[in-house]
């Protein structure tokens, strides 16, 4: 790793004042997860990104690209100079990731709903060729909206999908539309192995990422802030698609943590 | 064709161990040999036609080829953004063989007809289309076409033609030369359309690939510039392409099909067709006024 977690939240927030793009809190309220799957979990390696026996990661709430770029880039799949074209005719790296431009990039997500059966279907398919790569997902919570997840959350559970890892990041986006109360009671009546843990938290993030679940697909319910680390949009949803000016670049680059 | 289907993917799961095949909970019975020799790549996924085409593609990424059956209106309409963003998006094969066509199931009623997908699926770029006139016809072109790395649609019909024609993929086939005007005839529509035309001096193109159109076939048979299409879904879907092929020679173009309305009655098939007027005599009827104004 070439950067510390709080220089990638940096570039995040440079860039999307740059490009007038991005979702930066829903990018936040992830980070911390993919900082330690990149780093102590997935088995993958930049310099063979199709791998056959690597371990997948999907992004299903693709609107959280950046952090996903940022972790990739300090992981070498591309360089972080591609982060002055992000969003930009040319660029590789767009406002939702895209499998067929950018390296590590194992699904083109951006509509919400899609990324759970994906993964499922990978899940499946490792199953029937017998390798033992692992998988992994991360959904929203306004995600779970979807009737793609509950159908999908069946399937997973019928096929005894052990490989399979789902991490909810449960940032309360859901909450100002449809209330959805107790996740983790949810998909354990769907047939999953379920853990709530503290999304901001590493250890407790590593802890949960490798517990064994021989038999049934793991839930992972992360309790997480929407634009964790950066005061003035922690919860706030005026931030949900905005980028800062330059004088709230200023105030947040001083304060970000 | 569905008797053709079950074999024909038999035969392939037997040959081709990278083949998965997903039930939307129809066909069960008449898989089951499949289920028993291959259980761990036939499914019955179930009701849940989204999910089910986003695993397909899933399993697609692992280099396996995904093969997902169930009847049209579900597995076109219902998950018609999964089939957009999941396959053709991310440029991933995968074949979607439907039942029911049109109308198929007209005693059904609307719910499960599907005149609608082939123009729908025309506006997914990457998407394959296939229309066989004829069971022996769909074993050709799937066995041509299944395993070609594109997302691919293959519509079986209750209705099938009379006679096998030795169909290639992406290509139309020459059925007679004339004169006056080309009839285009879009798979089980090929017999009414050779019966109306048995005493015009017409070219008959037989397509029985929607996607990718064959332009060549069409450009060098159609010298009356006077066109006639027979499409057996909503009528018209193929009329830009043809503008588009033919540009800048000056055309005159008329078509039949499923006019793109409920179709409010039960009944049977023929018994549609009739009401909509897609009978031979009015092909004819139809095609002559084309010729002679």
């Amino acid at each position: 790793m070439k950067k510390d977690i709080t220089e990638l939240k940096k570039i995040i927030v440079k860039s999307s004042h740059e490009s007038k793009e991005g979702h930066i809190p829903s990018t936040l309220s992830i980070l911390d997860i993919l900082w330690v799957l990149y780093n102590k979990i997935i088995k993958i390696n930049p310099n063979k990104p199709k791998d056959i026996y690597r371990d997948i990661f999907i992004l299903s709430k693709g609107h959280a690209s950046l952090g996903l770029y940022s972790i990739l880039a300090n992981k070498n799949f591309f360089s972080f100079s591609e982060f002055k074209n992000f969003g930009k005719f040319g660029s590789i790296l767009g406002g939702h990731p895209d499998r067929n431009k950018i390296p590590g990039i194992e699904a083109s997500t951006g509509s919400l709903g899609h990324g759970l059966p994906l993964a499922i279907g990978i899940a499946l398919g490792l199953k029937i060729k017998k390798l033992k790569n692992k998988v992994f997902v991360i959904i929203g919570d306004g995600e779970c909206n979807e009737g793609t997840i509950w159908e999908s959350s069946l399937l997973a559970s019928h096929h005894n999908l052990s490989n399979l890892t789902c991490i909810i990041d449960h940032n309360h986006s859901t909450d100002r539309a449809l209330k959805i109360d107790n996740l983790s009671t949810k998909f354990k009546s769907f047939g999953w192995e379920t853990i709530t843990i503290n999304g901001h938290n590493h250890e407790e993030i590593y802890n949960a990422l490798s517990q064994k679940h021989n038999k049934k697909p793991m839930m992972i319910i992360a309790e997480t802030i929407k634009g964790n680390g950066i005061k003035i949009m922690e919860n706030n949803p005026e931030w949900h698609h905005k980028s800062p000016n330059s004088d709230e670049l200023k105030l947040i680059l001083e304060k970000i943590t | 064709m569905r008797k053709q289907f079950v074999k024909t993917v038999e035969n392939i799961l037997e040959n081709n161990k990278d083949v998965i095949l997903l039930l939307g909970d129809i066909g069960i019975f008449n898989f089951r040999k499949s289920f028993k020799d291959f259980p761990d790549r036939v499914y019955n996924i179930g009701i849940l036609e989204q999910s089910t085409i986003g695993m397909a593609a899933g399993l697609a990424t692992c280099n396996l080829i995904p093969i997902v059956h169930t009847i049209a209106p579900f597995l076109i309409e219902r998950s018609l953004e999964q089939l957009k963003l999941d396959f053709c998006y991310q440029k991933l094969g995968g074949n979607f063989v439907s039942v029911g066509a049109s109308y198929d199931y007209a005693a059904l009623g609307c719910s499960h007809h599907c005149p609608g997908d082939i123009g729908e699926l025309m506006n997914l770029p990457e998407m394959e289309i296939i229309i066989p006139g004829t069971a022996k016809e769909f074993d050709i072109l799937f066995n041509q076409s299944y395993d070609n790395g594109h997302p691919t649609y293959y519509r079986l019909s209750e209705n099938s033609n009379n006679f096998d024609f030795p169909v290639k993929f992406g290509k139309a086939k020459i059925i007679k030369k004339g004169k006056k005007a080309t009839i285009i005839a879009v798979g089980p529509l090929l017999d009414k359309v050779i019966e109306a035309c048995k005493n015009l001096d017409v070219t008959i193109l037989y397509y029985t690939t929607i996607y990718p159109f064959d332009k060549n076939t069409l450009k060098n048979n159609c010298e009356s510039g006077k066109i006639f299409l027979c499409e057996p879904y909503y009528e018209g879907q193929l009329v830009a392409e043809i503008i588009k092929t033919l540009k800048p020679k000056p055309i005159t173009i008329d078509f039949i099909g499923v006019p793109c309305k409920f179709l409010r009655k039960y009944g049977t098939a023929k018994e549609h067709d009739k009401s909509i007027n897609l009978t031979i005599k009015n092909i004819e009827t139809r095609i002559k006024k084309l010729i002679y104004g």
